[in-house]
C-alpha cells in the first residue's frame, strides 16, 4: 500500500522532471534565438555584463520581457528629497537634474551633461539613494512574507493549543523547533530564551529570502546575495554580541587569561589576535553569506549563458546542443542551491547562537 | 558595478526594516509561538508523567485484584475441602446409626419372631394336647364301653405305676 504510492509519486515526480526539462530546453533555445537576433546589432553576447546585471542590485524589475519601473527616492542637501519612478530615468537621459549611470545615479553638471574627469571616469556628486530597488523591494517582500506567514501560525497557535500542528504550522513547526532546539539551546545555554526572537527572524528572514531568489521569471531577486543585506544582518549579530558581552567576553578580549605574560607585555600579541578575531566575525558572516548566495546565482547564470554564447558561436544547432548538458547542470546546480539556501540559513544563524553563547557564557575557571 | 561594495541606501533600508520586522514578529509571532510550543511541550511531558502514574496506579491496583482473587481462590478451595469432609463424616455417621439402626430392628424383629414362634409353639402344644386329650378321651370313651377293657386298662395303668 504504501510501496505503491510510493511509486506512483516517484513516476510522478519523474514525468514533472522530465516535462520541465523540455520546457526549459524550448524556452532556452527560444530566448537564445530573439537574443540572437537583438545581438546583430549589439554585435556579441556578453555573458559576464549579462550575469552581473542579474546578480547586482538594479532600479527596475525584469519579469520575462516586462520592464516593471521602481519608485527612486533621491535625498541631497541640495535638492532636497526627490520621488519618481526609474521609467524617467532607465533610458540614459538626465531627468529633473539627476542621471543613471550602470544603476548609479548622479547629479548632473550645469551643462545638463554628466561630468567625467580627464581620464573619462565619471567625476560627478551622487545623491544618497533612498530608491526602493529591486534587492529593496525583494526584502521588503521576504519581510512581508515572514509577517504574514509568522503572524498567522501565532495566530493557529493561540486557536489550537495543545494540540498537533496544522496545515501552514505543520511545516514551519519543525524548522522554529529546529533553531530553538538544534542551534539557539545547544549554543548559547541558559540565557537562549533572549536571543530567540532574534535568531528566529534571521534565520528565516536568510531563508526565505535565498528562496526567494531562486524563484525563476519574478525578477531573479538576488537579496541575501546583496552585500549590504549580509553586512546588516552581520552588524546586528555583532551588535547584540558585544552588547551583550559579560565582564569575562571582554576580558577575553583585553586580557586573555590563562596564557604566558610575554604575549601580552611589552608586545600585547593576544590583545592583537583576539582584536582581529572580534572583527573579523561579522566580516566573514557576512562576505560567507553574500559570496555562497551570489556564487550561485553566478553558476546557474553561466550554464544558461553558455546555450547563448554556443548559439552566437555555432547557431542554433550550437544552441540546441549544448543547451541539454547547459539546462541538465543548471537543473543540478538548483536543486544543490536548495540546499544551499537552508545551509547558509543554518550557518549564519549557527554562528550568530555561538557568538552570543561565548558573549555570555559564564567562566568558573581560566584557561 | 561592483558587486563587493554596499550601497547605503539598501543598507539604511534593511536595518530600518529589518528593526521593524524583528520588533513585530518579536511582539507578534514569537512571543506566542515560543510560549505555546514551551506550553505544549510541558504539557505532553505532565501528559506523559501522569499516564505513566496512572499506569502504575493500574498495575497495582491489578496486583491488588490477583492478590484477591488468589485469596478468593482460596478460601473457596478451603470451603471445599471442609465440605468434603463434613460429607465424609455426614456419610460416614449416616451409615453408623443406619447400620445401628437395621442392627436394632434385625434383632427386634427376630425377638418378635421368637415370641410369635414361641407363641405359635405354646398355642399349638395346647391345641396338640387338647387335640390328645380329646383323642384320648374318645379312645378310652370308645374303650371303657365294655369293662373288661376298662378293667385291662386300669390295671395296665396300675403296673406302669408299679414298674
Amino acid at each position: 500500500m504504501q510501496l505503491a504510492k510510493i511509486q506512483i509519486l516517484t513516476r510522478n515526480l519523474k514525468v514533472t522532471f522530465l516535462t520541465l526539462v523540455v520546457l526549459f530546453t524550448t524556452f532556452s533555445v527560444a530566448l537564445a534565438e530573439h537574443s540572437t537576433k537583438n545581438s546583430a546589432e549589439k554585435e556579441s553576447f556578453n555573458a559576464g555584463e549579462v550575469i552581473m546585471h542579474h546578480v547586482m542590485d538594479n532600479h527596475e524589475i525584469h519579469i520575462g520581457p516586462l520592464h516593471v519601473p521602481l519608485p527612486i527616492m533621491l535625498y541631497s542637501k541640495e535638492k532636497g528629497l526627490d520621488i519618481f519612478m526609474s521609467s524617467h530615468l532607465s533610458h540614459g537621459e538626465a531627468y529633473n537634474g539627476y542621471i543613471m549611470v550602470h544603476e548609479k545615479i548622479y547629479h548632473v553638471g550645469t551643462d545638463g551633461k554628466l561630468s567625467h574627469d580627464k581620464d573619462g571616469h565619471v567625476n560627478a556628486a551622487r545623491p544618497l539613494d533612498l530608491s526602493i530597488t529591486k534587492s529593496v523591494f525583494g526584502m521588503l517582500l521576504t519581510m512581508i512574507i515572514m509577517l504574514v506567514v509568522f503572524i498567522s501560525i501565532n495566530t493557529s497557535y493561540r486557536k489550537n493549543a495543545m494540540q498537533a500542528p496544522k496545515g501552514i504550522q505543520s511545516f514551519f513547526e519543525p524548522l522554529i523547533l529546529f533553531v530553538m532546539d538544534e542551534i539557539a539551546k545547544p549554543s548559547i545555554g541558559k540565557k537562549y530564551q533572549k536571543f530567540l526572537p532574534y535568531l528566529l527572524t534571521i534565520f528565516f528572514f536568510i531563508w526565505i529570502g535565498n528562496m526567494l531568489g531562486l524563484i525563476p521569471f519574478i525578477g531573479g531577486f538576488n537579496v541575501t546575495g546583496n552585500i549590504a543585506v549580509a553586512l546588516v544582518l552581520a552588524l546586528f549579530t555583532f551588535i547584540i554580541t558585544s552588547v551583550n558581552g559579560n565582564k569575562d567576553y571582554w576580558k577575553h578580549i583585553y586580557n586573555t587569561p590563562g596564557v604566558p605574560w610575554w604575549l601580552k607585555f611589552p608586545i600585547p600579541l593576544m590583545f592583537v589576535i583576539e582584536f582581529i578575531g572580534f572583527i573579523s566575525k561579522p566580516v566573514v558572516l557576512t562576505l560567507r553569506l553574500f559570496a555562497n548566495i551570489t556564487a550561485g546565482h553566478i553558476i546557474i547564470l553561466s550554464f544558461v549563458s553558455l546555450i547563448f554564447i554556443f548559439n552566437n558561436l555555432y547557431g542554433a544547432g550550437g544552441g540546441y546542443g549544448v543547451s541539454i548538458l547547459s539546462v541538465a547542470f543548471s537543473i543540478f546546480m538548483f536543486a544543490i542551491e536548495l540546499l544551499v539556501a537552508f545551509l547558509q540559513a543554518y550557518v549564519f544563524t549557527l554562528l550568530s547562537a555561538l557568538y552570543f553563547g561565548s558573549a555570555v557564557e559564564e567562566h568558573d575557571h581560566a584557561h | 558595478m561592483n558587486p563587493l561594495l554596499p550601497e547605503l541606501g539598501l543598507v539604511l533600508w534593511m536595518s530600518v526594516a529589518f528593526l521593524v520586522v524583528l520588533f513585530l514578529l518579536k511582539k507578534f509571532a514569537w512571543k506566542g509561538i515560543i510560549k505555546a510550543l514551551n506550553d505544549r511541550e510541558e504539557f505532553i511531558e505532565r501528559s506523559l508523567k501522569s499516564a505513566e502514574e496512572a499506569k502504575a496506579k493500574m498495575s497495582e491496583l491489578k496486583s491488588d485484584n490477583e492478590k484477591l482473587l488468589a485469596e478468593a481462590r482460596k478460601e473457596r478451595e478451603q470451603i471445599l475441602k471442609e465440605a468434603k469432609v463434613m460429607k465424609e463424616q455426614i456419610l460416614s455417621e449416616a451409615k453408623i446409626t443406619a447400620t445401628q439402626e437395621g442392627d436394632r430392628l434385625i434383632s427386634s424383629a427376630r425377638k418378635e419372631i421368637d415370641k410369635e414362634k414361641n407363641q405359635a409353639l405354646t398355642d399349638i402344644k395346647k391345641q396338640v394336647s387338647e387335640l390328645s386329650i380329646a383323642v384320648a378321651e374318645k379312645v378310652i370313651r370308645k374303650e371303657l364301653s365294655d369293662n373288661s377293657a376298662h378293667e385291662a386298662l386300669v390295671s395296665s395303668h396300675f403296673d406302669q405305676q408299679s414298674n
